[in-house]
């Protein structure tokens, strides 16, 4: 096969995957709603157990029951998400929320990890390129001759 | 046997102190060859055998400990709060790392028991043990010093001696209970190895490829350990804390997790330093870390500084435990500067794309995860210190951050074994990349067919997008290294004239490291789809009277009974579900609920049917005291036995990978 027929191939074909991709996500069912189990599943139990309160299943647990009928009537008044979960925090403190909010200081827990993860990922293609550039430059300088030997010596002893 | 024990600890303590002081001033006079009074060989050796007197002293505490459970000396009042007179037999063993100091003791024994092993068999190389078994001693110095003055297990209960105790955390009462942390122990002190070697190598100015040969088995075994310890404690959290899930991001999950990422890492990055003499000094570091991370998850449990859903009560250790870590991280910082040029890279990486790289980037990520699961324990006490606010960090703030790392990891595994070694070209990546390519884009298109899709509710949902694109890295992956074992595998065959099956098991006894580690990752992408899986869980919860019906998914699940039992140890009530599919009665479940006598804590016994496509997980809530009916709540999880099959063949992998390989013209019936 030709490069250009090869490559009018593999176009062709993304084409027709994306087409079915498409058609797939076109044919989506939607499910009852589920907003009280994921406004749920967003808050604590206060109880002390430190289990999410969708989650949180103790025997007479004197806390889970309470907040849960909370969010049930929050929900039934028609409520935003964002003010159900800021009527929890203002009875119960932050701490009824199951991840840190998205601002003031709490957004720093959500950017340090990806900002390190970034930096740290970007650091290392830096000095990577640096390395494979100075390899092509330039020989490595050689080593301390002995050095060497005392390696070699150490390793023929240990053997 | 409370006297003998103490004694035993204190004489544990001095053989310690013995073994590191006599350790050290010998390894000094033979490093600097001053003249001495007594040989420093002689010396080194009272040190050794200190150091394995020592064990045996710590192992005659452990068993004083275990005689009074079994006994039941309420006098000492560990035994006390941690047992009772009908506790079964097994469950009283446990009872040896239920508390606090009990589990501190048993660290010190399990150190003793490696130092031991690690004692006797000096002869491989006299002075790197030597280093190694004097850093193992002063370890173990602080762990019997605090067994000694700030934890001790033998303190006796002032006052009228009860006549029972108030019994074993109810928790604690399961099988996996006796096994999980033991096995949980052994890794976490079994990298205290490692350490020594490091540390002691690094001393000594020792080869480092070397020293890395020799801590192996150490470093693989304890890596085994601690996996399976995690892995245990997973599915004791799924079968008794009866919530329907595994994993919940406490913090002392948290804990093991973190040592074992590091550890992860270490064990990919040694490799680049055997092979290309390169990454030395992160070697070093990362089991540092790894070591200092084990450190850091028993301050963070134990100190009180996060809550957890089964952190140890808050006591004063934790000064002893930061007072450690500040030495520890002085020491290597120390030693690390003053032997730093001995770590210099033999050789850089050259290309970007190249299997190298690959190990790098691995790395990273596996240290980004480490970070982000860190940054996510820390958080709550930073917050509090900066802005007095104290908050939570929880499942949706993992999900969100540490899944999208998991997944680019999953992503590494898959391209780093196609990646040849020092650079590659465009025509090899085309050709290597194309099948798990194929097998990525067919996977996404399959799960979409059968309605597997990224939203939910006509919004986007997060998980099940995870859970396609974890499938679909699992799917690419899988066919990575499948084609990886059939490549070498039909070479074999070529050349050998035998069959498929005799070739792949020749494949992997010739470089049974490269296959076993093959074979983990292949766990690895089993355990994946499964934890995927639970983006699709669900559940139902009903109040339940003789005959009610319950249906999730293609289960309906009648109630046929509910009914009372009683033992020595506990009060139980369960209810009797007949389980239909297809309107066929399929079998009966019956989930528990326990009151227990001695603590009155209640505990759930989860009723579990597990297939490969799903478990059916039932919870026993409780009774409605208006009624007096149980009421039931039902879990339908997807793929969790993927999970469990996924650790098996991890596990197998890694003993395919401690076998030696098979040295060539050594194969028997084939070419030689």
């Amino acid at each position: 096969m030709r490069a250009s027929s090869r490559f009018t191939f593999w176009i062709k074909g993304a084409q027709a995957l994306a087409l079915a991709v498409a058609v797939c996500f076109s044919l989506g069912a939607t499910e009852p709603n589920s907003r009280f189990v994921d406004l749920n599943h967003r808050l604590m139990c206060t109880c002390g157990c430190a289990e999410i309160l969708g989650e949180c299943n103790h025997v007479g647990c004197p806390n889970s029951t309470g907040e849960l009928n909370e969010l049930r009537a929050g929900i039934a008044k028609g409520l935003s998400d964002k003010e159900i979960l800021d009527t929890f925090v203002a009875k119960y403190g932050a701490v009824v929320l199951a991840a840190p909010t998205t601002h003031g200081f709490d957004l720093v827990a959500w950017i340090a990890p990806f900002a390190v993860f970034a930096a740290a990922l970007l650091g290392t293609i830096l000095l990577v390129r640096r390395w494979s550039v100075g390899k092509t430059q330039s020989e490595a300088p050689a080593s301390d001759p002995a050095m060497d030997a005392l390696r070699d010596k150490i390793r023929r002893e240990t053997e | 046997m409370a006297a003998f024990g103490s004694f035993a600890l204190l004489i544990a303590l001095a053989l310690a102190a013995w073994n590191l002081l006599a350790g050290a001033v010998a390894l000094r006079l033979i490093a600097t060859g001053q003249p001495s009074a007594i040989s420093p060989e002689r010396l080194a050796d009272t040190a050794r055998r200190a150091g394995i007197a020592g064990f045996w002293a710590v192992t005659a505490a452990a068993f004083a400990l275990v005689w009074s459970v079994f006994t039941n000396d309420f006098s000492i009042t560990y035994i006390l709060e941690h047992s009772n007179r009908a506790l079964p037999g097994a469950y009283k063993f446990s009872a040896l790392w239920s508390g606090q100091e009990g589990s501190l003791l048993l660290w010190a024994w399990l150190l003793g028991a490696y130092g031991f092993v690690l004692r006797l068999t000096h002869k491989r190389d006299v002075k790197l043990y030597a280093y190694a078994g004097a850093i193992l001693a002063g370890i173990q110095v602080f762990f019997l010093a605090i067994l000694c003055f700030a934890a001790p297990p033998f303190s006796l209960f002032q006052g009228a001696i009860p006549a029972d105790g108030a019994g074993l955390n109810p928790l604690l009462q399961y099988p996996e209970m006796v096994i999980h942390p033991p096995m949980l122990y052994l890794g976490y002190v079994g990298f205290s190895v490692p350490f020594a070697f490091a540390l002691g190598a690094l001393m000594m100015r020792y080869p480092g490829e070397k020293w890395i040969k020799i801590t192996r088995i150490w470093t693989m075994v304890t890596w085994l350990f601690l996996t399976c310890g995690i892995f245990l404690g997973m599915h004791w959290a799924y079968a008794v804390l009866g919530w329907g899930g595994y994993w919940g991001w406490d913090p002392v999950e948290n804990a093991s997790f973190m040592p074992w990422l590091t550890g992860t890492a270490f064990l990919h990055s040694v490799m680049m330093q055997e092979k290309k003499g390169m990454m030395k000094s992160w070697n070093v570091w990362l089991i540092f870390s790894t070591f200092l991370l084990t450190l850091l998850g028993t301050l963070l449990t134990r100190a009180g500084l996060v809550s957890s859903v089964h952190a140890f009560a808050q006591s004063s250790i934790g000064t002893w435990f930061t007072v450690f870590m500040g030495i520890v991280l002085a020491v290597c910082i120390f030693t690390y500067i003053l032997q730093r040029d001995h770590l210099k890279s033999e050789h850089h990486l050259e290309s970007l794309v190249s299997r190298e790289s690959s190990f790098l980037f691995n790395n990273l990520v596996l240290l980004a995860a480490c970070f982000v699961i860190l940054w996510g324990t820390l958080f709550p006490i930073l917050s509090e210190y900066v802005v007095g606010n104290k908050v939570t960090v929880g499942a949706p703030w993992y999900n969100a951050v540490a899944v999208p790392i998991g997944l680019f990891l999953l992503f590494l595994t898959g391209v780093g074994p196609l990646l040849p070694w020092r650079a590659t070209s465009l025509r090899a990546i085309k050709r290597n990349f194309v099948l798990p390519c194929v097998a990525l884009w067919a996977t996404v298109a399959v799960c979409l067919v059968v309605g597997v899709k990224p939203w939910k509710d006509g919004a986007f949902d997060q998980g099940s997008f995870y859970a396609i694109v974890a499938f679909a890295l699992s799917a690419a992956v899988f066919t990575a290294i499948a084609s990886e074992f059939m490549r070498g595998t039909l070479v074999i065959a070529r050349q050998s004239g035998r069959n498929l099956i005799w070739a792949k098991y020749m494949l992997i006894r010739r470089n049974t490291r490269r296959y076993g580690g093959y074979i983990i990752h292949i766990g690895v992408v089993i355990v994946v789809v499964g934890l995927a899986g639970a983006a699709f869980n669900r559940s139902v919860e009903s109040e339940m009277a003789l005959h009610d019906k319950l249906s999730i998914g293609p289960y309906v699940l009648e109630c046929v009974g509910a009914t009372q039992d009683s033992n020595a140890n506990y009060n139980s009530e369960y209810a009797l579900l007949d389980v239909y599919k297809g309107g066929k009665k399929q079998f009966q479940m019956s989930p528990e609920k326990r009151v227990y006598l001695a603590s009155e804590q209640p505990q759930t016994m989860v009723a579990i049917h597990s297939r490969p496509e799903w478990d059916l997980y039932v919870v026993y809530e409780g009774t409605n005291p208006d009624t007096n009916q149980p009421i039931i709540k039902a879990f339908l999880n997807p793929l969790v036995s993927w999970i469990w099959a996924g650790v098996a063949l991890m596990f197998w992998g890694t003993l395919i990978a401690l076998v030696p390989s098979l040295k060539p013209g050594t194969q028997k019936g084939g070419q030689q």
